[in-house]
């Protein structure tokens, strides 16, 4: 039995211009401790299905199975990271932001921020566990948001473009720290990007989507040794085959 | 505000926790001079013109007159009396206040049905002076405190409710996600996530309500025949042109507000929204 399966997944938004495909007959499956990117342009659907994933959306046609169990709602077996910085809670500190998960299963106080100071050492922030999130740079606060969604640890961590709203060095530095991440925890990740780079650093598979409706287009298999090095000759062929499946449906058909 | 960089990791972490800067003597002393030069200015053309005699000395009295009173006054039990009754006054007319317009702008910003019925009442509610109000509060309640303490409560809970519905409105829809997703339930994601959230429209609303609260309060104990009280203070000394004890009443006006904005707002929002990064002080 496959860790994720995705099946058959259909859904339409209803907007005041009419019906508007989100996403039509995604399928998939994951095995655990996989890194799966999905990779397309604005409006493929892309963070429709992680949304479906989260549980914040119902699909209208199709399930989505995690560990055999069908998924009916959000649930503590999947951890969220979202793009915006503003995800964090400003009244909390980094330590009372991490622990928020286990606060809420009612994990007692001294166990869960022991865990949470666990976490932010992981991701290199041990130092600012006192710190409030506006003290810290958008590279931090999203670390910090990583950090947050293993706390209570998830089987599984869905995370959509967590980088794509900071500078290029800070990415980098994010990917390869998500890469020793993911390798420290054996989680299974589905990651939404649109940044093909990055989809080949970090994935063990790569699906790339289509939009109107949102498809799945193509499913790449990433091979390389880790850590990977992005300017082998492997990776960017990598690179290549990947932009040329997207490039391919920006002609109409 | 700027924020850290990543590569300042080795920086004194425990200085970003908390207390901003503080700052030297030398520029404590500036900043207090700074702030008192207004007045110093306002208080010298004021004496210009008292000493000029272009008004009755008995209408324009120089400030030392205005210092004397305030001595005598407070020297007799007098002025504390007043201000002692305007303030418990104030106090339960704006904490009855508090805790309903709170109440009602959260559960206006929660649910629907609350908004749709309560929305068009207090919009309409709000932007009616409060003194129109008064005559009638006086009709139905009597005169004295209860009228006066019910019309406070009343007048100062427009603001309040206004900006608690606001504030739940403005709470950030990913703060929400983000909590469901770890498992809030209704009950936790309103105290952890919709409370701290609304906090500082929940603030400024309460900040607005106190303001609305001492205005309404000064002009209805002028009109709400109450024996002590700082309004009734300055209303009687009109009989007997006491224009030196009318100043030394509104002083005492300015003094206490600006001693609950500073000791109570100020330190209430710089504990927490100003130190979250929610509110700049």
């Amino acid at each position: 039995m496959h860790h994720i399966e995705v099946r058959d997944v259909t859904l339409v938004y209803d907007t005041p211009g009419g019906k508007v495909p989100g996403v039509s007959g995604v399928s998939f499956a994951l095995e655990p401790s996989e890194f799966l990117c999905i990779v397309g342009p604005s409006g493929c659907g892309k963070t429709t299905l992680l949304n479906i994933l989260a549980g914040f959306l119902a699909p209208a046609v199709g399930e989505i199975r995690i560990g055999g169990k069908a998924v009916t709602g959000h649930g503590l077996d999947r951890g969220i990271v979202f793009q915006d910085f503003a995800q964090l809670f400003p009244w909390r500190t980094a330590l009372g932001n991490v622990a928020f998960g286990l606060e809420m299963k009612g994990v007692p106080k001294e166990e869960r921020e022991a865990i949470a100071l666990k976490q932010l050492e992981l991701v290199k922030l041990g130092k600012f566990a006192h710190a409030y999130p506006h003290h810290l740079s958008g590279g931090m606060q999203q670390r910090v948001a990583i950090a947050r969604a293993l706390a209570y640890n998830p089987a599984v961590l869905l995370m959509d473009e967590p980088f794509a709203a900071l500078d290029a060095l800070t990415r980098d530095e994010m990917q390869r720290l998500l890469a020793d991440v993911w390798q420290a925890t054996g989680k299974t990740v589905i990651y939404v990007t649109h940044n093909v780079a990055e989809a080949v650093y970090l994935a063990d598979r790569v699906i790339v989507m289509t939009p109107h409706p949102g498809t799945v287009k193509a499913e790449i298999r990433v091979d390389l040794p880790r850590p990977r090095d992005p300017l082998s000759v492997e990776f960017l062929e990598h690179q290549k085959a990947l932009l040329r499946h997207l490039t391919e449906q920006a002609v109409p058909a | 505000m700027s924020p850290v960089r990543d590569v300042a990791a080795a920086a004194d972490a425990a200085a970003l926790a908390g207390a901003p800067p503080h700052s030297r003597a030398g520029g404590r002393a500036r900043a207090v001079a700074r702030a008192m030069f207004p007045f110093l200015v306002v208080g010298a053309i004021w004496e210009l013109i008292a000493h000029s005699g272009l008004f009755p000395a008995r209408l324009f009295p120089k400030l030392e007159e205005i210092g004397g009173a305030l001595v005598s006054l407070t020297a007799q039990g007098i002025l504390q009396h007043h201000a002692l009754e305007t303030v418990v006054r104030l106090l339960a007319g704006f904490g009855v206040a508090a805790v309903l317009g709170v109440a009602i702008g959260i559960a206006m910003g929660r649910s629907r049905r609350a908004e749709d019925v309560l929305l068009p009442l207090v919009s309409i509610g709000a932007p009616i002076p409060g003194l129109a109000y008064a005559p009638l509060f006086l009709l139905w309640f009597g005169l004295g405190d209860f009228g006066a303490i019910a019309l406070v409560g009343f007048v100062s809970a427009f603001p309040i409710i206004i900006n608690s519905w606001s504030g739940v409105k403005a709470v950030k829809e990913i703060w929400v996600r983000a909590a469901q997703a770890m498992g809030a339930d209704d009950r936790r994601l309103f105290r952890h996530v919709i409370l701290p959230g609304a906090l500082p429209y929940i603030l400024t609303g309460l900040r607005l309500g106190l303001a609305q609260a001492w205005r309404i309060l000064v002009a209805v104990e002028m009109l709400a025949a109450v024996p002590w009280g700082l309004g009734w203070m300055i209303f009687g000394a009109r009989e007997f042109l006491n224009t030196d004890v009318m100043l030394a009443g509104i002083a005492v006006i300015g003094a206490i507000g600006l001693a609950l904005e500073k000791l109570v707002f100020e330190r209430l929002e710089n504990y927490t929204v100003v130190r979250w990064g929610m509110m700049t002080s």
